[in-house]
């Protein structure tokens, strides 16, 4: 058999069990961060620093009994969570998260470092993105629950508010970039200005990142954004009735989007796997580096910030986010034309 | 027969079956999942056509954004079952007149998608100019085209949309008093 084909292959499994050892590292981050932050300090008794608490959290899921109210909608009510989880590790097959390898000369031609290499990477995530949605929607109607249904109706509308600015923003670096596959927009940002500023996009598009990372934040309704389960008001939002594994499939989604949307800007924004210091061959080392930082932004902010009033929230995605991000996308398309990037 | 008819027979199908189904059943939101459904085959079918730009455009448009709205709509207003319009002599669609029309246009529509199938079954394939050339998977040809070539059509389309867009609007607003 062909090697590459077995390396293809050991990459699917190797990404999809990544994925859901990060979630589980991102609960522990989450508890520690969380704890930390409010002087406390967090697991400690399951596992050296309490390591081993997600696993621990996942057994207890594992052995609770699978409730469903009698009312429900029988197959969306299954349906929901699978749709959730599923979109959630479908977009990152397309994300690169190294430079091509041949693994010390292993292979004799060089592998990508990503499941499917493919030349509409960003629009696919983005439409992946966009069917996640359905999810968290179907699992507010089909529990016949009313803060249910009002949690998938919020997150419905949050996520058509925000998916403008988002694919705004992502727009302006593809205009940047001329492209539509991720390795080579990754590849667009080597080298350096001046002989020490990293190429990144980041620093061509400063208004561009913070669009991005708003808008990632409220698609995968994280705090300050999290009102479709928003506790005060909704008990949990959409996933009130679900017990068990079901539950932890939507919880699963949550981290395991949390971790592509930080990915996707890693590789958009901050230059992949290109940096100083490290050795080409490395730069998966950077590729990590950046994306716990994302990572652990995103917790920061949960963990600093209260939630926005709803109104606010709307308010802030159409009469604020948007019409800047078209901003942006008309000033990059005019200083592409002018400046020739 | 190669992976490619293999694939289109069953997305045709999936496609179809699909299509009946959001007319065939009565719960709203379930046409709504079998219409994604729909979409879903059809942007299969555009890969097996080699052009995976239009088939994500189709699931980010079609069965991102647009159903969606949909479901939100169905969601907001919670019917679980739909209007057995039919049965009610009195509904303005049961008028003779209008049953008349609706029985005229059906048989229009049986007659045109024969006529077009018989038509595309027996006329030579006409290549598109510009985008057969560099391959209609290229984002970039597709963009030149639109904007060259297709303008005319293309603005045509906007225009329709937007009066779409204004009539809806205008048949939403409330009075002022």
């Amino acid at each position: 058999m062909d090697p590459v084909l077995i390396v293809q292959v050991a990459l699917v499994v190797v990404v999809f069990q990544a994925l859901l050892l990060s979630a589980a590292g991102m609960v522990w981050a989450e508890r520690k961060v969380s704890a930390r932050l409010q002087q406390r300090f967090g697991p400690t008794l399951t596992g050296p620093a309490g390591l081993l608490q997600p696993f621990a959290d996942v057994f207890k899921l594992f052995f609770k009994e699978e409730l469903k109210p009698k009312a429900a909608d029988s197959v969306l009510f299954y349906l929901a969570p699978i749709i959730s989880a599923t979109t959630a590790f479908l977009a990152f097959c397309v994300v690169p998260f190294g430079p091509p390898t041949t693994l010390f000369g292993l292979l004799d031609r060089p592998v990508m470092l990503t499941v499917a290499d493919v030349n509409v990477a960003v629009l696919v995530i983005f439409a992946v993105a966009s069917m996640g949605v359905y999810g968290i929607v179907l699992a507010g109607w089909s529990s016949n629950n009313k803060y249910s249904l009002l949690g998938g109706l919020r997150a419905s509308a949050q996520m058509i508010s925000y998916e403008l600015s988002y694919g705004m923003a992502l727009a302006a670096v593809l205009v940047l970039g001329n492209s539509l596959s991720l390795v080579e927009l990754v590849n667009a940002q080597s080298g350096y200005w001046f002989g020490f500023i990293p190429k990144w996009f980041v620093f061509l598009q400063p208004v561009g990142f913070f669009i991005f990372m708003t808008a990632g934040v409220a698609e995968t309704n994280r705090a300050p954004f999290d009102f479709p389960e928003a506790e005060q008001e909704l008990v949990a939002g959409y996933h009130t009735e679900y017990s068990s594994m079901s539950f932890a499939l939507f919880f699963l989604a949550e981290y395991v989007n949390m971790v592509t949307v930080s990915a996707v800007a890693t590789n958009l924004y901050l230059g992949g796997w290109h940096g100083p210091v490290l050795p080409p061959w490395l730069g998966i080392l950077w590729w990590f580096a950046k994306l716990s930082a994302l990572l652990f932004f995103y917790l920061w902010l949960r963990w600093t910030l209260p939630r926005y009033r709803y109104d606010t929230l709307m308010q802030f995605g159409w009469k604020f986010l948007l019409p800047l991000s078209v901003l942006n996308l008309l000033a990059t398309a005019a200083g592409v034309l002018y400046f020739g990037i | 027969m190669g992976f490619e008819t293999i694939g289109f027979y069953v997305l045709g199908a999936l496609a179809v079956a699909a299509s009946l189904g959001v007319i065939g059943q009565r719960n709203p939101i379930y046409s709504v999942m079998l219409l994604i459904g729909s979409f879903g085959a059809l942007a299969g079918l555009y890969i097996l056509l080699d052009s995976p730009f239009t088939a994500v455009t189709q699931i980010i448009v079609y069965a991102g954004a647009i159903m969606v709205l949909f479901l939100f709509v169905v969601m907001l207003l919670n019917v679980p079952r739909e209007d057995a319009a039919e049965w009610d002599r009195s509904h303005p669609l049961n008028r003779p007149g209008a049953r008349r029309l609706g029985a005229a246009l059906a048989v229009f529509l049986v007659l045109e998608l024969g006529w077009a199938v018989w038509h595309i079954s027996t006329r030579e394939a006409v290549a598109f100019k510009d985008i057969s050339s560099g391959g209609i998977s290229s984002v970039a040809a597709l963009g030149r085209s639109i904007f060259t070539d297709y303008a005319f059509q293309f603005e045509a389309t906007s225009i329709l949309i937007l009066a779409a867009m204004v009539g809806a609007v205008v048949l939403a607003r409330k009075e002022q008093e």
